[in-house]
């Protein structure tokens, strides 16, 4: 057959229908102030590690809520929990303890597994 | 004999109901603290969305205080009685005046700046806040560092003191960010070669000709428009100031060094608000501001009889919504005077 040197692309779309938000679901029972994220952005300005990191916590938060598939222990491990993304939060949102809950979640995970 | 009513305070609100209410045959007395009338409007020196002259606002609602209205400048009031359906107010030079009503205008303050330390208002020498650029585009004085040079950037901060919980205020001041595109082409017209940047976490455009003065700011001033809140400032060794946010649209931290940085003050209740509020006993919502009967139907209708708002002592507004609502408050005064008591209907709650 004649290769016309075509592929066909992954689709790279969110399929929201799809994605898995169980991580989600599980921080909006235990931590519940992160319902109240609007996305200002002004603890990824603040956060030491985000500036010398790719680390972004605002868009972690969105991706989370998306149900994106990321590697968390490896996105959370670079934070510091130095806590001055609280101070800042506009929403008072808690911040810090959202990491702390992610852990927890996934080590809940892997002792189930 | 006509009714007299007592009107606290001669900004906007003030003066449009004054107006409305000499027109229907009321006595009016303006009980005003400074020495003149116009409160807010004598310190802006264009209006958005139109950019016209605050003056002509002003000279209009001056037309409507004729030979019934009587004004009383500096006025300081030491406590308001009421017996039965009188009301007593005295002030501190001796004087007392009778009253039938009692319509508050006692309006807002903007936010102290110097609450929210990290952005460097009272600190760093070129941290201003919008209406300190108001009072510079009034004196007719250029646009200039605090050491005298013409900024080749200027930054524009939203939001400051306002969706800001650790601030204390989680309300949306509604006016500042039509205020910054307007401050924002406002530079551009006098410094054309200024970079401006705007700092943004929605840009609440909801009035009319509002969005056609962002597109304005881009097309043709070439306005920039960063979204993302100031997390906080900090100043080089030459003055300039650097701001840190977050490019959320990017996805990245972003630090920007700026000549000039402007904060763009939300509303809070005036000290005047608070007091009368609290003289005459009424309510005060969520957020400090003097309790409407009901948002919806009786924004001038107090927690007391006779009492009444008109004006920002109730919510931050525009100065177009501010005229409304004073004419608003006047009719409904009117009705409480003459007997008929609409502002007494009751609403609802829960009709299904
Ligand atoms: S500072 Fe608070 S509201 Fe803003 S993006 Fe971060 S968590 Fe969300
Ligand atoms: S606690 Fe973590 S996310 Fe927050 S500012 Fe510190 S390093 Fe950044
Ligand atoms: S009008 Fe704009 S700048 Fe003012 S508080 Fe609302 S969103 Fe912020």
């Amino acid at each position: 057959m004649k290769d016309f040197g075509y592929t066909i692309n992954k689709d790279r779309q969110i399929n929201f229908d799809r994605t898995d938000k169980w991580i989600y679901e599980y921080l909006k029972k235990h931590e519940p102030s992160f319902k109240l994220c609007i996305g200002c952005g002004t603890c990824t300005a603040t956060c030491s590690s985000g500036n010398f990191t790719d680390f972004n916590l605002r868009r972690l938060f969105t991706l989370i809520h998306r149900g994106y598939k990321l590697d968390m222990k490896d996105e959370i491990t670079k934070c510091m929990l130095c806590g001055k993304c609280i101070m800042v939060c506009p929403r008072g949102v808690n911040t810090r303890n959202i990491i702390l809950k992610i852990n927890e979640v996934i080590e809940n995970r892997k002792r189930k597994k | 004999m006509s009714k007299n009513v007592i009107v606290i305070g001669g900004g906007i609100a003030g003066m449009e109901s004054s107006a409305y209410l000499a027109a229907m045959g009321y006595n009016v007395t303006i009980l005003e603290k400074e020495g003149k009338l116009g409160g807010h409007l004598l310190k802006w020196e264009r209006l958005f969305p139109t950019k016209r002259h605050g003056k002509e606002v002003l000279e209009f609602l001056s037309q409507g205080i004729s030979e019934h209205v009587s004004i009383i400048y500096h006025a300081d009031i030491e406590n308001i009685e009421r017996k039965d359906q009188v009301f007593n107010v005295h002030l501190s030079k001796g004087t007392s005046l009778k009253a039938d009503a009692v319509l508050i205008a006692t309006g807002y303050e903007t936010f102290d700046a110097r609450k929210k330390e990290e952005y460097g208002y009272g600190i760093y020498d070129n941290v201003i806040t919008s209406p300190d650029l108001e009072e510079i585009f009034l004196s007719g004085k250029g646009i200039r560092t605090a050491s005298g040079k013409v900024p080749q950037r200027i930054g524009l901060v939203h939001c400051v003191g306002s969706r800001d919980e650790k601030a204390g205020n989680i309300y949306c001041s509604k006016v500042c960010c039509v205020t910054g595109v307007k401050q924002a082409i406002e530079i551009k017209e006098k410094l054309s070669q200024t970079e401006v940047y705007c700092f943004y976490m929605d840009m609440r455009m909801y009035g009319f000709h509002f969005e056609e003065l962002y597109k304005e700011a881009q097309e043709k001033w070439g306005v920039y428009f960063i979204r993302g809140r100031l997390s906080e400032s900090c100043e080089n060794a030459d003055g300039t100031i650097v701001v840190k946010v977050e490019d959320t649209l990017a996805g990245k931290p972003l630090k920007m060094t700026v000549d000039l940085l402007v904060l763009l003050v939300g509303f809070v209740p005036s000290e005047g608000t608070r007091k009368i509020g609290e003289l005459l006993g009424l309510s005060f919502n969520s957020n400090r501001f003097i309790k409407s009967a009901d948002e919806h139907t009786m924004s001038n209708v107090s927690s007391e009889p006779g009492i009444f708002m008109a004006g920002t002592c109730t919510s931050p507004r525009t100065i177009a919504n501010t005229i409304m609502d004073a004419r608003s408050a006047a009719a409904t005064v009117a009705s409480y005077l003459e007997g008929y008591n609409i502002e007494k209907r009751t609403i609802h709650r829960n009709l299904k």
